[in-house]
Parts: C-alpha cells; structure tokens; sequence
C-alpha cells in the first residue's frame, strides 16, 4: 500500500508557507483516553500542523519527568494501543492532519506487530517511530509498515556518527527526527547549540525534511530553530499544560491557547 | 579470555535474541564500547592487568568446596559449592567490575554510574571507583535502599553518591532506567557500568566475558578434585550474570545439566514473582529483547522476589536463547524455600549465603535427594551479611534470648 503522503504534502505546504511544521507530541490517554481526540484537536486549532500520538508505556528510558508522569497517569487511566487507536480513527473522523504514532516497541510488539501496522494505517495513521527501534534492529519492522502504507520516521543524534546518519536517512520516510542534545525528553531555557550543523549534516545526505525535537518550549526557540529545520517538535511543553490542567474542564481551550502562543498566533 | 563456543552475531544477537534497542543517542557510544572491548581482549597489557586485579585485589581463584555435611544430611548427590562469595566485596560482581572499570579508563571516562538491585554490584561499582579515583554515581530504587540499608552504607563509606529512585516499583529495573537516562545525558564524560548480563549489545556479551573465568575455573578445579565434570551446575538467574558466569565454560560440554533458578516469589501469578521463563513472553526491555514479565497491553509488570537481586522484569539475552535451545533449564524457587535454604546451608556448613544465591542452595537441595551418585556444583555468588536484615525479619524467633 502506498503511503498517504499527507505529511509530505504537509511538510510541502509549510514550506511553501515559508515557516517549519509544527508537531505536537500528545501522550494518548493522559488525563483519560476518551479526552485524546479533543485534546489533538485543540493542538490543529493551536497551530499544530502534524500530531504524534504517544503510546504510554510503563519503561519510558528516553524520556524526562514530564511525559513519564503523563504516561504513568495515562496507564492509570486505562490507555492501552487499542485505545490509542480509536483515539486515532476519532482524529481522523474530523481531520485530516498528518499522525505519526510515537512510541516505545515492546506494547506494539504484544499487540502484534503486523496487525498493528494494518490497524494503525486504517485508523488514520501517517507513520510511525519507534524510539527504542535503533536502525540495525529495523529490517523487518520497516518492511512491514512500509507494506502497510506507514511512513517510517527515525531519530538522528548529536552522538550519530556520518555512517549511522546515513543509514538514519535511508531508512527514513515523511520526515527525519533531529534530537537537539544527548538526553531525555524535556523543556529547557536554551536550545542545545550544535543541532543547526547537526540539521546541515543530514541535508547533504537525505531530500527529507527534518524536524527538530528535544527541549522546544517557547515561542523564541520556534523561530530560531524553525530558520534552519523543516519542523520543529514540542512534546514536554504541551504534556506540561496538559499535567496542569487535566483536572479542568476547560483543558483544550488550555492546549489550545499555549500552542497558539508558540505558533505565534496569539 | 579465549574463544567462546557461543557467540552472539555481530549485532549481539542470541538467536532471535538480544541486539541493540535503544534511542539513537546511545548507538554511537555502544558502538565506542564494543569496538574498546573488541581492542582490550587483544591487548596483553589489559589482559596481565586485570589479571592481577582479579587475583592479588579480589581474591581469584575462589575455593570450590566440597559441601560433604549438607551431601551427608541430603542423603543424594555430592554437592560442591563455587565460593564467589569469598570475593572482595561479597559477591561476583566485582570481576566485571573490574573489566569495566579498566575499559571505562581505556576509553577516558571520567564519571562511572551504575543501577543496583540488591546493592553487591553497586557496591562492587563504588570499590573499583574507589581504587581508580573515578568519580561514581549508583541508582538504586527505594524499596530496595530500605531492603538493603548496609549496602547503601557501605557505598557511601567507599565516596560513591547513591541515588534514591522513586519513580515505577523503586526497584532494579526502575534505578536501570534511570542510569540509562543519566548516560543518554551525560554520554561524553560518562561510562555506564552495568552490572549484569542485560541491556544493549554489547554489555549481555562482555559481562558474560568477564565473568566467565568462574565457570573456567570450577571446570578445572572439578576435573581436579573427583576426576570427572559435574553431573548439574546450578546457579540463580536475576539478570544472569553469574549464572552466565559459570555457565559458559561447560555450555560445550553437552552432558552437563545447566540449570538456571530464577525467583519464584510468593507464588506464580503475575506480578508475585520474577521466573520470566515460567511467566513471560518475549519482549524489549532497556536495550533487549528476551523473555519479559509483562501484561496482555505489553506494560512491563511488577515483579516480586525477597531477593533484590533476582527482582527484574527481563531475563538476560543469552539464557533466553539457551532455554530455546534446550541447553539449559530454568526452574524457580520461592522466597520461602530460599529463606529455608539459606537456614540450612548454614547450620551445615557454616556459610551465611547471599538470599539471590539461596535460590540456587534451594535447587540443589531439592535434587540432590534423587540423586545419589550424581555430583552437583552450586555457584554461590554472594554472601549473606547484606541479608542479615531480612532474616532477622523472616526469623524473629533467632532473637529470643533462648533461640537455638
């Protein structure tokens, strides 16, 4: 099956726009799974132009404080990758921005990992990455989901030697995930310097876009990175407003406001 | 170190198990280690030193010791026990701690860390830390701080900072994920010196290397002392490393039972206990994939053993691939027949064990009755004065006055 080529025609359309692609990361599930479709929706009312929906898992090894938290409330909560997907078919029902699903590989495994690539490409989803699938491991994984019409995003480092960004490049489809810095998941004061010859680094290698994601919380680091990268991510910073005001009922007018500021459009 | 019979393929992989899932970050430093470990086997100057480190500072070869009034009372087998637990620092862990720490030196790291269970590898970290002046950091979950105060201590006394972590069940598997974040951060300065045969390749196979001379040894010492190679080798399972440890030099020798124990808790259902074998599907955990205690949604479960050193969700890569194979059976015992064991051992030979490695004496025990003429060796992997808090809880009546 072809890919949907929604996120290249999205990445196409940005670019076109003269500004990067913004991509919201969402925990499925967190605060409750019936919320994620309102919560996603509230982003692509914010600005977000592409969604990676976040399966929870209980061993988030590259994440920070914020989405590990927002993962363990959401297993609390009862998501499961069944949940996550009709949380999916409902962002689908009503949108048609481009979703990657981001998530660790053991739940996708036990769900089964063909089925799960079909399930997935029925339920709306664009692509998928994985973030404990390093290349070497991929073979088999990328052949599935390509056959399924998935899009398969992998991440490029700081630490990536030439070699490895090669193989990152060649894997990759849709896009290639840039990590700004060595480290886990989370907001920071600064961008990490470096990650603009990081993104020049990959150009020569790979016509993909690339989007650069690992602490991105502000409006300022938007533009900045934006003047070098295709996308920009931001993951901690939405879960952040998500963990302060899951208990409200007003939450996607929450979400939806802070993105709005980082998108520049309050 | 010499040629191994089983060798992961370039990847790490063990049959179908192994490999390297991890983010990308931590490709390129593992890559960095293999190819420094691939370097230091060649290298006669790295060998002769941590030659002598095993020897003159931990005490290499350990005893193998013929265990003749527990074989007496058992009425069965001969059994003979491998005294890992006469090492420095109480425990095997300190051979692959060793091995690293002179990598670790190898490759310019200034900054060790490590995750610790029952705290015998984290103490084991601190020690080699100690002697090389290396800076050292050791994640420890909470319930297993309280499980296992005296080590804490002893960490501390040695200039290690142990770092409570309380996210998950505050266990092994919660303090390895932290290491694992604290590495992907600090990756330029940072060696992260993981202490069992588990996570990423190439760790499942170096830690096996550097453990492996146990099993060297015990094959020679009991082709020295009864003529012949033992009928069953027995050792617990928690990661696995000094299982692989004494494993690997009779894993050629085809008529050799080896026999893997892993904790079987407070009985079978999910979340009691930590048998992978008896209660897993295969799974990717920290960097592998193997046999995983996990739910129907493929969440990592929680796991339960008295024994902090057996309380891991994953088995390592390496028993998972000789449990398929057929070549090694893993069976399990409960905290209760461990706590009894360790009684006994005691009381008959004078050896306090570690609790991990009374899972192990419990095994023993339970084969040695039906098997007369058969001779049985046991890898006691670490001693027991780190547990002497949880068999006073386990045996209140030792502390009346009148106990016996």
């Amino acid at each position: 099956m072809p890919s949907s080529e929604r996120i290249a025609r999205c990445f196409a359309a940005c670019k076109e726009a003269g500004r990067p692609a913004l991509i919201a990361y969402l925990t499925a599930g967190d605060p409750e799974p019936g919320r994620t479709a309102e919560i996603a929706l509230a982003l692509e009312r914010g600005g977000a132009d592409i969604l990676e929906l976040g399966v929870p898992f209980s061993d988030p090894i590259a994440d920070g404080p914020v989405i590990q938290r927002a993962s363990d409330r959401a297993l609390k909560a009862g998501a499961s990758v069944e949940r996550v997907l009709d949380a999916a078919r409902e962002i689908r029902a009503r949108s048609e921005m481009p979703m990657i699903l981001f998530s660790y590989l053991n739940p996708l495994l036990r769900y089964g990992f063909e089925k799960l690539c079909a399930d997935a490409r029925e339920a709306g989803i664009d692509g998928c990455l994985f973030t404990d699938l390093s290349v070497e491991e991929a073979a088999d994984t990328v052949e599935t989901m390509r056959q399924a019409g998935l899009d398969t995003v992998f991440l490029a480092a700081p630490t990536s030697t030439e070699r490895r960004l090669k193989l990152v490049a060649d894997y990759s489809t849709g896009f290639v995930y840039v990590v700004s810095r060595t480290g886990v998941t989370g907001e920071q004061a600064q961008v990490a310097g470096g990650v603009d010859g990081l993104v020049s680094s990959l150009r020569k290698l790979t016509s993909l876009p690339l989007a650069v994601g690992f602490g991105i919380s502000k409006r300022e680091h938007v533009e900045a990175v934006g003047s070098y990268a295709d996308g920009v991510v931001i993951g901690s910073a939405v879960m952040r407003v998500v963990e302060q005001h899951g208990a409200a009922a007003d939450l996607e007018q929450h979400v939806e406001q802070f993105f709005k500021e980082l998108a520049g459009r309050a | 170190m010499t040629e191994t019979p089983q060798t992961p393929d370039a990847r790490g992989h063990f049959g179908p198990y192994g490999g390297r899932y991890v983010p990308e970050t931590l490709m390129a430093p593992l890559e960095e280690i293999e190819h420094a470990f691939y370097e230091a086997r060649q290298d006669a100057e790295f060998q002769a030193e941590l030659k002598d480190l095993l020897k003159n500072f931990a005490g290499r070869p350990t005893p193998l010791y013929e265990a003749k009034r527990l074989s007496a009372e058992l009425g069965g087998a001969r059994i003979f026990i491998k005294r890992e637990d006469l090492l420095h620092t109480g425990a095997h862990k300190i051979n692959n701690c060793l091995g690293q720490i002179l990598l670790a030196r190898r490759m310019g790291k200034k900054r060790i860390i490590a995750e610790t269970g029952a705290g015998q590898h984290g103490v084991a970290t601190a020690t080699v830390c100690a002697l090389f002046g290396l800076e050292c950091v050791v994640y420890m979950g909470e319930e297993d701080m309280r499980r296992q105060r005296l080590n804490v201590f002893r960490m501390r006394l040695l200039g290690a900072r142990v770092e409570s972590v309380t996210t998950g069940s505050r266990t092994l598997k919660d303090a390895v994920s932290e290491a694992m974040r604290d590495w992907v951060t600090n990756i330029s300065t940072t060696h992260y010196l993981l202490g069992s045969a588990l996570g990423a390749h190439p760790y499942p196979m170096m830690v096996r290397e550097f453990h492996r001379c146990t099993g060297d040894e015990a094959r020679q010492q009991m082709l020295e002392r009864t003529g012949a190679l033992p009928n069953t080798v027995i050792a617990c399972v928690g990661g696995g490393s000094n299982a692989i440890g004494i494993f690997t030099a009779f894993v050629p020798d085809e008529r050799v039972k080896l026999v893997g124990v892993e904790a079987g808790g407070r009985g079978l259902a999910l979340g009691e206990h930590a048998a992978r074998f008896a209660g897993g599907a295969p799974g990717v955990l920290q960097g592998a994939f193997s046999y995983l205690l996990q739910d129907g949604d493929g969440q990592v479960s929680l796991t339960h053993s008295v024994s902090a050193g057996l309380d891991y969700a994953l088995v390592g890569p390496e028993h998972a691939w000789l449990h398929d194979q057929g070549r090694a059976e893993y069976v399990n015992a409960t905290d209760a027949e461990a706590l009894a064991a360790a009684r006994t051992l005691a009381r008959t030979e004078g050896i306090i064990p570690a609790l991990e490695s009374s899972h192990a004496v419990a095994e023993a025990l339970k084969r040695a009755p039906q098997a007369k003429g058969e001779v049985l060796l046991v890898n006691l992997s670490g001693r027991g004065d780190k547990d002497t808090d949880i068999y006073r809880e386990n045996f209140p009546e030792l502390d009346n006055p009148d106990a016996k």
